[in-house]
């Protein structure tokens, strides 16, 4: 009943934020819920499945640029191009999964694996001039002030509202995922996998479709990244920095549980905006002093809550039971 | 922090904001400039240069204009996200103006909310042609498009050979290949055929990567080509590399020639190379060493920052005090803070006096100041100097370089 | 293409790849033994590199012999991280790990920042720009200089494992945790002395690096990055095989850049990260657990 009473206060102040907050407070708010969606997604793979991906920008960049391709050289809009998008992460995942499961690829040599795509893929778009190489894949920016919805371009407020969708969305996956047989099998397997394989499991194929999931919900921030931003650099997209940042939210809020990724990338990007505000009105305009508390405060956390921030949060507000 | 506080801290966030005055009723008399530059992460070393002009620009401008202006800095971190929201931020505080961010992906990103919001942004430094081409009604460029530069570059190319009375025929063309790196070589591969008063060809082309700590293969392969000269196309690490590279593998062509990129000319190159800097020639968009306002800023450039030269500055801080200068001289003729009445009154801007070389500054229907210049800038005696054009000349140009033997 | 152009790439290749390895060895070492993630590896290589430098600047130290000290500060200060911080996380899950370490990278690297400024800095050695001259071939002064620099502490740090009571005691924590202390072995102090040998190696790359290249705060990262596709391909906790890791990608990265595109080249080092990871993922030199 508590849960549902803070779920319900939650999304009635999501809901409203447009109205109660400026541009600024919702490019923050878009941002935390755009780290919040792809720490989601990231944490189907690694919290519910056990498989530590530290290369997820290959599938934000392949979603963006996919969806980006379709729209700038085909005139084809997003609610279209996110298929080919999801279609070709979903490909790129399995691709890796078969590969590194097959081999018996796991822990530390998974995530090696995944950062290896992920920046053989950078270089590699880096030279596909097709799609602007390095020099960047630019969409044309329309109307500002007018919302149309079919190609994605419109006001602050209507990216708010879809990045809002689609975490929505996301949560309301995992927590169907967590409950569902799917869920019951990544535990075992997340727990000991050879025990599950005793019993009868077929953990390669259940690791498999959380690979699959995984890659497919990434690839849609991509395509939102794409339309939001306007312009893709493989530099950036592609970068190892981008997988870091899509992770930090997951493991510092709770890895494997539902409200963890939401509540780590909410509470990180705030600190991250809120540092920016202190360091400048406390007038030490040191460049390098905002990321060096950043890195304190995370190594705060990760020292003293090894599980994340939500699970002894949900016990003292007694909500606990896997959420 | 846990999430009941972290909700009442968004909608008190949110509330002050909503109640913050954006928008309408600023109080004239004084303009907001809200400075974003990348002063930390990889690109911090330009960025905080850029930096050094925004300071001095309100003291400068209140002498020369009368206007109050008051700068508000943002680090955007090197990072587009970042970017985004500083800039937007900026506006919630009451910036009238934006200026920056010298990153083209940076700046397309504060483009998009400088349109949006209706606040004009004035770009100091970023090349790629994209970002006026959105047909942005609220975004402004003074400093050359990668087009410009490369045409600019280029021309001054053959300037120098008609000035040394040299001949070069070919040359090894060896670029970085990063957004800058890539949008001058598609200049160059659409000019260079074009402008046949130029005598040269190139015979080999050597793409390499921006973040490679070694270039040894990259050197080897460009020194087997056997052209005349080296048309070198980079940023700072990487042309400090290539020349050891160059030593270490004992390359002599006639020369190595820069048609326009960063690098060269700061200081950590003459710094780290010593006397194998010196004869290396680039041509960026320059300041004018005799332009009419370049006295005063250097002065005050040195005022502030007396253990700088401002040789080494000359390009961030010109630009970037330009841009001010626009937003303040804007200010002046229209009159208020209003965004929409200095937008329009930037797009009217006409002005004479400069730091930086070239025509007025005078904005086209597309926000773009066509005809800003580059010089021929050649390290001598381990100190940038310029050497073309003559008008604006502190030195005779040297090339072939003395290291150079004869075919 | 001549011959003269190949053999001169292949040596260059050779020689730079030696030095990888060197910067990989640390990271091999550390990660063969104690099983720790250090994402912060190139980052700590950073802050040898600017202490070689600092030195050089202050003293005229030439790296070279500043190696020396420089790794012994760098053992004490490895021994104090491994005890003081990273021990409690060697059993935790490896995402916990990389965090705690991108943590401290993170704090490094902005410190560093603050510190020395976002301005690159070098040595400038009398003969750091020189090169012998064989025939056609041009060989490197500074490199060769280095490579032998990591031949020389690799065969060290390999004697030391192979017949030093100490070292025999810390292979036998790495082969068996649990054993180890059976046995009675300070496991422990082991860990520690090794994450002190490691960052010791890592302080000895630093000095020999700052001989070919210049030290910003941002130059971190990607050294981390080829350290781990190193130990990979040469084989976690084999000497030898860091070395040959570093020579295996030196020169196939310097061939893919001459008959193919340059700026594609690094694509090699992750294709043959992959290609290990999949058919040989102990790596060539490395055996199965």
């Amino acid at each position: 009943m508590r849960l549902r009473l803070l779920l319900g206060a939650l999304a009635a102040v999501l809901s409203a934020l447009p109205c109660l907050a400026g541009n600024y407070v919702l490019s923050v708010a878009t941002l935390a819920l755009y780290f919040a969606f792809t720490g989601q997604a990231w944490n189907v793979m690694m919290g519910f499945a056990g498989q530590l991906s530290l290369g997820h920008s290959l599938f934000v960049g392949l979603g963006a640029y996919a969806a980006a391709a379709l729209f700038v050289k085909f005139g084809i809009g997003p609610w279209a191009g996110l298929w080919l998008a999801m279609a070709l992460c979903v490909a790129a995942g399995v691709a890796i999964g078969l590969l590194a499961f097959r081999f018996g690829i796991s822990g530390v040599y998974f995530a090696l694996l995944t950062i290896a795509f992920a920046e053989f893929t950078r270089i590699g778009f880096d030279h596909i001039g097709w799609l602007g190489g390095p020099g960047g894949l630019f969409l044309k920016v329309g109307q500002r002030t007018t919302i149309d919805l079919a190609n994605l371009r419109g006001t602050p407020a209507m990216f708010y509202y879809v990045m809002l969708a689609l975490t929505a969305g996301a949560f309301a996956l995992c927590a169907w995922l967590l409950r569902s047989r799917a869920g019951y099998y990544w535990q075992a397997i997340r727990e000991d996998e050879d025990a599950a394989r005793a019993l009868g499991i077929n953990t390669f194929r259940w690791k498999l479709l959380a690979v699959a999931i995984s890659a497919a919900m990434t690839s849609l921030a991509g395509v939102f990244f794409a339309f939001y931003y306007n312009n893709l650099f493989p530099e950036q997209i592609f970068h190892i920095s981008q997988s870091i940042e899509i992770i930090l939210g997951p493991i510092v809020g709770g890895v494997g549980t539902l409200f963890g990724p939401i509540l780590g990338a909410a509470l990180l990007t705030t600190l991250a905006d809120s540092l920016n505000n202190l360091v400048a009105a406390m007038g030490w305009d040191i460049p390098g002093v905002k990321q060096v508390f950043y890195g304190v405060i995370l190594l705060l956390v990760v020292m003293f809550l090894p599980n994340g921030i939500w699970p002894p949060l949900a016990k003292r507000l007694g909500l606990a039971r896997r959420a | 922090m846990d999430r009941r506080s972290f909700n009442r801290n968004v909608v008190v966030a949110g509330a002050a904001a909503a109640l913050s005055p954006f928008g309408i009723a600023r109080a004239a008399g004084k303009l907001k400039v809200g400075v974003l530059l990348p002063r930390s992460s990889y690109e911090a070393l330009i960025g905080q240069s850029c930096q050094l002009g925004a300071d001095l620009a309100p003291g400068v401008l209140k002498a020369m204009l009368g206007v109050d202006i008051e700068i508000m800095s943002a680090d955007t971190e090197s990072n587009v996200n970042t970017a985004r929201t500083r800039a937007e931020r900026l506006i919630e505080e009451g910036a009238h103006v934006l200026v920056g961010a010298f990153d083209s992906g940076q700046t397309a990103a504060i483009a998009q909310v400088a349109e949006q919001r209706g606040v004009p942004l004035v770009i100091n430094i970023a090349a790629a042609p994209q970002i006026t081409e959105q047909g942005y009604k609220f975004v402004f460029r003074n400093f050359p498009t990668a087009g410009e530069l490369v045409k600019n570059g280029l021309s001054l190319i053959g300037d120098l050979f008609q000035a040394t009375h040299t001949v070069a025929r070919s040359a090894v063309y060896m670029h970085v290949n990063d957004t800058f790196g890539q949008a001058m070589t598609h200049g160059i591969n659409a000019l260079l055929p074009r402008l046949t008063q130029l005598p040269f060809k190139i015979v080999e082309t050597v793409a390499y990567d921006p973040a490679a700590k070694d270039l040894s293969v990259e050197v080897s392969k460009a020194k087997a080509a056997n052209a005349d000269f080296l048309l070198l196309v980079c940023r700072l690490n990487d042309s400090i590399v290539l020349r050891r590279e160059m030593v270490k593998q004992r390359w002599h062509p006639m020369g190595v020639i820069d048609p326009g990129s960063p690098g060269i000319y700061e200081e950590q190159f003459a710094k780290s190379l010593g006397k194998y800097a010196d004869y290396i020639i680039d041509n960026p968009p320059w300041y004018n060493p005799k332009g009419a306002l370049t006295g005063v800023v250097e002065e005050a450039f040195r005022k502030r920052n007396p253990g700088e030269k401002f040789v080494y500055h000359g390009l961030n801080v010109g630009y970037t005090f330009e841009a001010i200068m626009i937003a303040a001289d804007a200010f002046k003729r229209a009159g208020s803070t209003d965004p929409k009445a200095l937008a329009d009154a930037i797009r009217a801007t006409d002005i004479d006096k400069r730091v930086m070389l070239g025509g007025p500054i005078k904005f086209n229907p597309k926000g773009q100041v066509d005809g800003n210049l580059s010089a021929c800038v050649q390290i001598l005696d381990g100190t940038p100097k310029v050497v073309l054009p003559e008008y604006a000349a502190e030195a005779k140009p040297v090339f072939p370089w003395p290291e150079y033997k004869g075919a | 293409m001549t011959a003269t152009l190949i053999a001169n790439v292949v040596i260059a290749g050779l020689l730079t790849g030696l030095v990888y390895g060197l910067m990989a060895l640390g990271l091999s070492v550390i990660f063969g033994v104690v099983r720790v993630v250090n994402f912060a590896h190139g980052e700590m290589m950073t802050i040898a590199m600017y202490v070689a430098v600092l030195l050089f600047g202050a003293f005229k130290l030439d790296p070279i012999l500043a190696a020396l000290p420089v790794a012994a500060l760098f053992f004490l200060f490895g021994y104090a991280l491994q005890a003081g911080l990273i021990n409690p996380f060697i059993t935790r899950p490896e995402h916990s790990q990389f965090i705690l370490l991108v943590a401290v990278a993170t704090i490094l690297t902005n410190v560093m920042l603050m510190v020395f400024g976002p301005d690159a800095r070098n040595v400038q050695t009398a003969y750091q720009l020189d090169s012998w001259a064989v025939g056609q071939i041009i060989v490197d002064k500074a490199r060769a200089y280095a490579a032998l620099c990591a031949l020389v502490t690799t065969a060290g740090l390999f004697a030391f494992f192979r017949f030093s009571r100490t070292g025999t005691a810390i292979r036998a924590c790495a082969d068996n945790h649990l054993g180890a202390r059976i046995v009675g072995l300070n496991v422990k102090h082991l860990y520690a002395l090794t994450f002190g040998l490691g960052a010791a190696c890592v302080a000895v790359a630093g000095c020999m690096m700052t001989l070919l290249v210049e030290v910003a705060p941002s130059v971190g990262p990607s050294y981390t990055l080829l350290g781990f596709v190193i130990v990979i391909v040469g084989g976690l906790g084999s000497m030898p095989g860091a070395l040959l890791g570093g020579v295996l990608i030196g020169v196939s990265e310097a061939l893919a850049g001459l008959f193919f595109d340059p700026s594609a080249k690094s694509m090699i080092s992750f294709a043959l990260l992959i290609v290990v990871l999949l058919f040989r993922p102990q790596g060539l030199l490395g055996s199965r657990t």
